[in-house]
């Protein structure tokens, strides 16, 4: 666990549903932290996988990828502590699941 | 003062709230879209989804699809949809925005689609300078039809219809339609974008974008021509085929602006609202209040059997048509049945005309008088071609001094004269028409004058005119009862 | 009664704009020409679009644009133009929006002539375009029909969601008659199929693609019901003396009218004549003849083309009683005189011998 001031500017989530494994984010990505999944996804296509670390919320991955919702990209937005959450647990929950 | 600040993560980029959430209308795979891997389509899809939201147009955007891969964009956005025949989408989008103009209507459409089957739609609607949105994404290829040659195919490009490559002497060069309409007048915006690397995609980005802007600012006709990837019919992998766009078509297609008047374009103002229904006959001219009183000067004792047959033929000018129709106006005023059939198209042309007039008691089966029982010939060659069609016992009036002997006939009366000359000697020879009416109204002795006159003062809008045309009418009358009297002296 | 003299095809697009058209795109051709005119005339005047198209093709997607909007809409053309709205008239009744179009008839085929022939019927009443469709057809006979069959096409239109045609000749078209309008006009009605850039009808598609299979089936299914109705509930056509009549002459549009005074003068001659006039081409008017054949011994089709409305006259009468034919084309029209002979030479065929009546002369 890092701490707060060391998180990344950005995440990535990619829905491995909806991935076709075009690969075009991969080479899109200017911190190549996208990278291909050894695994198929249901419909058979290699996906889409976040590195895990090092992105920068540009979101180039999201317009290049030719499906509506294969990538989300989140971006870390800083807040009071006092002023409680000012994103949803449910978005929160899906970078999680998009850094495996 | 110091505060904790605590870290979370929110959503920069995400699907768009233009896309349906689940795609409803799809067989199957309702999350995924039916591009293949790395298609342009898809990306372009994002972009308009993206302008839409962004510009908050949602509820008010008709999206007009192609036939081509795009076929499907009803199926992903979640707005007013329709499809339209291959090639037609800007006509259907004019059909759509001229009747609802404060929508906002795209069409999307492929380079076959447009470019080919489809050019003569799109030059106009932009010629026309419609207020739509075009996205036009140029793939070089027809690929939803298996990899045909488009108007768009490189030279040398190999496709299932060019197997040894585009050649300029069997298929001409390729069409660069952003160029080509950027020759007319009308469009607003028009701009060639490319999905070939990250730079350009974030610049189609804007060029959508702005593209529906220009519409929602009610500017005019905005296109933007999308190079765009094929990886299946390319045959490459969508990364290759990426590159493709960037590295050969663009040179092909060179990307850039090619008109930009939104500075100056004037933003258009919605129509004004219709008439109300009420006011509706009378703008048509058929309210009964508008009309002349029917059967004014109605003849209940007309002979059940009257039943005239009148052919009128001159040369245009002479006033074939409105002597017809003062006869036939005349008669509706007198309560009976009338027809008026002028004859049409290269017969005027060639400088002649004529109609055919039935006034008659009983309802008139044909308004074509083949055999008329008045010919009234303004002219020779009217005389020569219809002196023999007149029925055993009619009449033919002819405008001219000496009727021609060869057109002589036994059995039907003639009166001959020139018409012409006395309507100049009364004041313009135009009126000509008017003194041949006036002696077949007297010949025929049907209808009354009050008809004739009610007619002429429908017809005839200027005073000095109907006064004129009224002299003519008496001087006619008169000359056939002079000529009667002649045959009186001659027996 | 207070009526006015209009040429037919001015008729028609007054009695459009009375029935609530506001939206008329159209390219020029002789007959029809005053059509379009009339339209960019009054059209706009009356708060509806006007459009020249670059072409029939791109009018009759015009159209399928604007009824997809939901307008009532029109065009009008003659045979080369019908023949290029084809590719949009099946799309509209697949896509199911409904439209009226008025074709003036000429001479064909190519080019033909411009003067008056029934050439179009096969194109128009079988349907010119691809795909298991129908168009509801209507065939004026006056001037006064152009008016009254213009209203009631705006209605089936949208009582069926399918194009309608109106079908008449040159004749008709160009000829001026006495004709009335009714004095109210109808308020255009936004039908909820419509597709017009609103919160309400965001959600709707127009579209002919049923990709799927059955899908595909079940919607033409769908037509075909919506097809055998219109074949049960509005089959129109004029019957003339047809009680006791042993000779039915059938014929539409501008040869219902001559066939009638044939018909009247052959009776004069003491042979039993009925007219039998289709307004609705289709559906066609099968029960009529089927009922007429009862007491008829022969029908007589007189058509200003080449035995294109016979096959609907025979499939009728399925060969229980003889069908007889007189045509002209390239714009003749069966002269009164012409039919007279043919009428009579069919009875002397047909009919027992009867005594020799004296043919009276034609009073005229
Ligand atoms: C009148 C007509 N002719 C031909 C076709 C077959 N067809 C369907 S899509 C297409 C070409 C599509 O090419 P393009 O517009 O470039 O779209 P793409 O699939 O490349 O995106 C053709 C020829 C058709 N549907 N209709
Ligand atoms: S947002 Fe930018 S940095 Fe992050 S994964 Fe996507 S392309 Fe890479
Ligand atoms: S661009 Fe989209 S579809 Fe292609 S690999 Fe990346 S996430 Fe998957
Ligand atoms: S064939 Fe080409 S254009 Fe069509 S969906 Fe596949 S990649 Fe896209
Ligand atoms: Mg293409």
């Amino acid at each position: 666990m890092r701490d707060a001031e060391k998180r990344d500017r950005g995440l990535l989530r990619v829905d491995v549903d909806e991935c076709k494994g075009c690969g075009l984010c991969v080479e899109a990505c200017p911190p190549k932290v996208i990278g291909m999944s050894e695994r198929l996804n249901h419909y058979g296509y290699r996906t889409a996988t976040y590195a895990g670390a090092g992105c920068t919320g540009c979101g180039i991955c999201f317009m290049v990828c030719p499906e509506p919702g294969a990538i989300t990209v989140l971006r870390i937005v800083h807040r009071n502590a006092d002023e409680g959450h000012g994103v949803e647990p449910a978005i929160v929950g899906a970078s999680e699941c998009a850094s495996n | 003062m110091s505060s904790e600040m605590a870290s979370e993560y929110a959503v920069s980029h995400g699907k768009a709230k233009a896309f349906y959430e689940r795609y409803e209308r799809k067989e199957e795979l309702q999350h995924q879209t039916h591009f293949c891997p790395g298609c342009g389509h898809g990306q372009v899809h994002k972009m308009l989804a993206k302008a839409i939201d962004e510009l908050g147009i949602q509820n008010r955007t008709i999206l007009v699809g192609p036939v081509g891969c795009g076929v499907f964009t009803y199926n992903y956005f979640d707005v007013g949809n329709i499809s339209a025949a291959h090639g037609r989408a800007p006509a259907v989008a004019t059909g759509v925005k001229r009747s609802r103009p404060e929508s906002i209507v795209i069409g999307y459409q492929g380079d076959g689609d447009l470019a080919a089957i489809g050019s003569a739609e799109i030059l106009h609607a932009a010629n026309r300078g419609e207020n739509i949105t075009v996205i036009f994404v140029n793939n070089a290829i027809y690929s939803m039809t298996g990899g045909q040659s488009a108007p768009t195919t490189l030279l040398g490009q190999k496709t299932t219809t060019t197997p040894d490559g585009r050649h300029t002497a069997t298929e001409g060069y390729p069409l660069h339609v952003s160029e080509l309409l950027a020759t007319l007048e009308a469009p607003v915006y028009i701009e060639r974008v490319g999905l070939g690397d990250n730079k350009q995609i974030a610049q189609a980005t804007r060029a959508v974008r702005r593209t529906v802007e220009n519409q929602v600012r009610g500017l005019g006709f905005s296109m933007v021509e999308v190079l765009s990837p094929c990886p299946t019919i390319f045959k490459m992998t969508p990364v290759e085929a990426q590159r493709w766009v960037r590295d050969v078509m663009e040179k092909t297609f060179p990307l850039g602006v090619f008109r930009d008047r939104t500075k100056d374009a004037q933003p258009r103002q919605l129509p004004e609202a219709g008439p109300a229904l009420e006011e509706i006959p009378r703008i048509l001219g058929v309210d009964i209040e508008g009309l002349p009183e029917g059967n004014a000067h109605a003849m209940e004792h007309a002979a059940e059997e009257l039943d005239l047959r009148v052919r009128v033929a001159g040369f245009g000018g002479q006033g074939v048509l409105l002597l017809g129709e003062v006869l036939a106006e005349a008669g509706l005023d007198a309560g009976l049945e009338v027809s008026w059939l002028p004859s049409y198209g290269p017969e005027i042309r060639s400088g002649t005309s004529n109609c055919h007039v039935r006034l008659a008691r009983q309802p008139i089966d044909s308004p074509l008088v083949t055999q008329p029982t008045v010919l009234v010939a303004m002219n020779e060659p009217s005389l020569r071609k219809f002196h023999s069609s007149v029925r055993p016992g009619g009449w033919i009036l002819y405008n001219g001094e000496t009727f021609p002997s060869d057109c002589g006939r036994e059995d039907v009366h003639v009166l001959a004269h020139s018409f012409t000359r006395v309507a100049d000697e009364l004041g313009d020879a135009r009126a000509g028409n008017m003194v041949m009416l006036g002696a077949l109204l007297e010949i025929t002795a049907v209808l009354p004058e009050a008809s004739i006159d009610a007619a002429l003062r429908r017809l005839v809008k200027s005073p000095k005119w109907v006064a004129l045309d009224e002299r003519a009418l008496a001087r006619g009358r008169e000359l056939y009862r002079e000529s009667l009297q002649e045959v009186g002296h001659e027996s | 009664m207070r009526k006015q003299l209009m040429k037919g095809n001015e008729a028609i697009v007054r009695s459009a704009i009375l029935s609530g058209c506001r939206a008329f795109y159209g390219y020029p051709i002789t007959p029809a020409s005053e059509i379009t005119e009339t339209a960019a005339l009054y059209m706009p005047r009356a708060g509806g679009v006007f459009l020249q198209a670059e072409s029939e093709v791109a009018a009759i997607n015009m159209l399928y644009g604007a009824a997809s909007a939901g307008v009532r809409a029109m065009t009008s053309s003659s045979g080369p133009g019908i023949s290029l709205m084809q590719e949009g008239i099946s799309y509209m009744a697949g896509a199911e929006l409904p439209c009226v179009i008025a074709d003036i008839t000429r001479g064909g085929p190519g080019l033909g002539n411009i003067a008056a022939e029934q050439g179009d019927y096969h194109q128009v009443v079988k349907g010119g375009g691809h795909g298991n469709y129908r168009t509801i057809v209507l065939a004026p006979h006056s001037v006064q029909e152009m008016a009254d069959l213009t209203a009631l096409a705006f209605e089936l239109a949208d009582r069926y969601r399918n194009p309608v045609v109106l079908l008449a000749d040159g004749f008709i078209g160009q000829m001026m008659e006495p004709v009335e309008f009714p004095q109210t006009a109808i308020a255009p009605r936004q039908p909820e199929y419509a597709v017009t850039g609103t919160e309400e009808t965001r959600g709707n598609l127009v579209t002919s693609l049923h990709l799927d299979i059955d899908d595909l089936e079940a919607h033409q299914g769908h037509l075909e019901a919506k097809y055998r109705r219109a074949e049960k509930c509005e089959v129109r056509a004029e019957e003339w003396r047809t009680d006791d009549a042993e000779i039915v002459l059938t014929g539409y549009g501008i040869m219902g009218r001559i066939l009638k005074a044939v018909a009247a003068e052959a009776r004069a001659g003491g042979l039993k004549v009925g007219v039998l006039r289709p307004i609705t081409l289709y559906p066609f008017p099968k029960l009529h003849f089927k009922r007429l054949a009862e007491r008829a011994r022969v029908f007589v089709v007189v058509e200003m083309s080449n035995g294109q409305m016979l096959e609907d006259v025979r499939l009728a009468l399925n060969g229980v009683r003889p069908v007889e034919f007189l045509s002209r084309v390239g714009g003749n029209v069966p002269s009164h005189e012409e039919v007279l002979g043919f009428v009579r030479e069919q009875a002397r065929r047909t009919l027992p011998a009867r005594e020799p009546e004296e043919e009276r002369m034609a009073n005229v």
